[in-house]
């Protein structure tokens, strides 16, 4: 049985935090620079012990952390699965993190796990099934989580609800916070052709708890049109922190994490893009 | 766009799923551009994803695997494998358990008779590398227990040992491909021990008997009994070798005295 961590951190601060990848532990540990959060993958951390739960012990003295899951399917038609809610409810438990966040999304059908965040048409019958499956999940973890927006590829004839309406009526049933991705936003914006800044002027941003600033890949869709595919794998793109400072000269400072999950580069490289964040972080009232 | 007259066509997760497994199957209907033109490309972007992240976790769980047959063909075996097994669980660490047994049919790959045992390998190896944390019994505990106590006595192993017993080298395919300046692998068959000292797993081909020996440990049965096992599989057995591969690889959580729990 794991032992429980004193509870030292009960918030991310409102200042840049990066994605952990374990190639960094040294230099993190070292001189984190600009960075003064880190977030893991939820699903990394589920093993019963060995160097990871380790190193994660170590990072979670010293810096407040964040979990992310990317596995809970809070999207599927099919009931949680009950085990790994009780996998994550273990790892909160002992980890006692600053924060917790899911997806809009889903993942697992038919006890198969798909290992990408799949789309959900935005109807009355599905915004049903996620605040079901937000409030069991709520309830199992005993905290408040975070729900992020989604980045899309298509959209679905039977939507009947703009993705900002239905987050903000999530939200507003469950009592979850919002996790607001800046390059989720302009990428679905640019995919859907519709104007990423309307979409952060209808975002709750008062329900935000965590920023996500991440890259993309560009590619074309059957008629040319731009399709742009959210991989964590470069930088922000300039649009993407024009964005992120409107957004925070709306909403105010907020814990801004940059995430590179794909061609991980080197730390300076990572720290940079924090730095950069932190800049922009710096010209609103903390 | 201007809502249709009859009611949008719903898309369950389980057409959308069998789309995204069989390239074959059309976009579902009610998938859309901004146009409302048919989706098409913009639904390959799941396909895609779905297709490329399981084969990257399959080559992260075997690289030995993936080094033996190549890049190329290992893209296609995994092409293959993730339709007929998708994960399971949301734990990508533990993805390709059924890797041994589908290679194993797999009748492209069966003139390499050893790829089954080299996956088992691999599998063991990332189950030491996420198993729990024990501290091991100090060096000398063996020693200070009478034989006659120590017979009867019961070694519970560390839960990061893993034993995969083979009619191939299998320990030393692995060293082959996998550290620098390691010798060809032998013609004899392997049982290689998996412990993890500290937190990064290392892999001994074990002197002959000590499969024996480690499964009948492994089996709960006692001292007395795994060393008859090992004496009986073969002529010489080497105690002294095999408990000091244990020892040095952390791998002796406790000795229990007294009737089995």
């Amino acid at each position: 049985m794991l032992d429980a961590t004193p509870r030292r951190f009960d918030a991310l601060p409102n200042r840049p935090g990066v994605g952990y990848k374990p190639q960094h532990f040294a230099e993190i540990m070292e001189d984190p620079g600009p960075v003064d959060w880190l977030e893991i993958h939820a699903e990394n951390y589920m093993g019963a012990g060995g160097r990871p739960i380790a190193q994660l012990r170590h990072l979670a003295e010293r810096f407040p952390i964040s979990v992310h899951g990317v596995g809970l399917s809070i999207g599927g038609e099919a009931p949680l699965d009950a085990e790994h809610l009780a996998r994550l409810r273990q790892l909160l438990g002992w980890l006692n993190p600053a924060s917790f966040s899911e997806h809009l999304a889903w993942s697992t059908h038919d006890s198969h796990f798909f290992n990408d965040l799949l789309p959900l048409p935005y109807t009355e019958a599905t915004l049903a099934r996620v605040c079901a499956h937000i409030d069991q999940v709520q309830e199992a973890v005993g905290r408040r989580m975070l729900l992020e927006n989604p980045s899309t590829y298509l959209a679905f004839a039977e939507s009947q609800i703009p993705e900002t309406e239905f987050l903000a009526e999530i939200a507003a049933r469950t009592g979850c916070g919002l996790l607001f991705d800046v390059n989720n936003v302009f990428v679905s914006a640019t995919n859907q052709k519709t104007d990423p800044y309307s979409y952060i002027d209808a975002f709750p941003l008062h329900l935000v708890g965590e920023i996500h600033l991440g890259g993309h890949d560009e590619d074309e869709d059957d008629h040319g049109a731009p399709l742009l595919i959210d991989s964590h794998g470069c930088e922000v793109v300039d649009p993407v922190w024009e964005m992120y400072r409107y957004t925070l000269q709306k909403g105010g400072a907020k814990p801004s994490l940059i995430e590179w999950d794909n061609d991980v580069p080197e730390w300076p490289v990572l720290a940079a893009e924090a730095a950069r964040a932190d800049a922009l972080l710096a010209e609103v009232p903390a | 766009m201007s809502r249709p007259q009859s009611p949008a066509p719903s898309v369950s997760q389980g057409t959308f799923t069998r789309a995204i497994l069989d390239a074959g199957q059309p976009v579902p209907e009610g998938l859309l551009d901004p146009e409302g033109r048919p989706a098409g490309r913009r639904f390959s972007v799941y396909r895609n994803n779905v297709a490329v992240s399981l084969t990257e976790a399959l080559a992260t769980a075997f690289p030995v695997i993936e080094k033996l047959i190549g890049e190329e063909n290992f893209k296609a075996v995994a092409g293959v494998f993730l339709r007929r097994y998708p994960p399971d669980s949301p734990l990508m660490m533990f993805y390709g358990q059924q890797m041994p047994a589908f290679l194993e049919g797999f009748e492209p790959l069966k003139h390499l008779g050893y790829l089954p045992d080299v996956a088992r390998l691999e599998i063991a190896l990332r189950e030491s590398y996420h198993a729990a944390d024990a501290t091991p019994v100090p060096p000398e505990a063996l020693q200070a227990l009478p034989p006659d106590r120590l017979m009867a006595a019961r070694l519970r192993l560390a839960p990061a040992l893993r034993l995969v017993r083979s009619r191939w080298p299998v320990a030393s395919i692995w060293h082959f491909n996998m550290s620098e300046g390691a010798p060809k692998p032998p013609a004899n068959g392997e049982n290689a021990l998996v412990t993890r000292p500290g937190f990064d797993p290392q892999i001994i081909a074990l002197p002959p008997g000590g499969g024996a020996f480690i499964a009948a440990l492994l089996a709960g049965e006692s001292f007395g009994a795994a060393l008859d096992a090992a004496s009986g599989a073969v002529e010489g057995f080497d105690l002294t070798a095999v408990l000091g591969l244990l020892i040095q690889g952390g791998a002796i959580a406790s000795i229990e005295e007294g009737p089995p729990a």
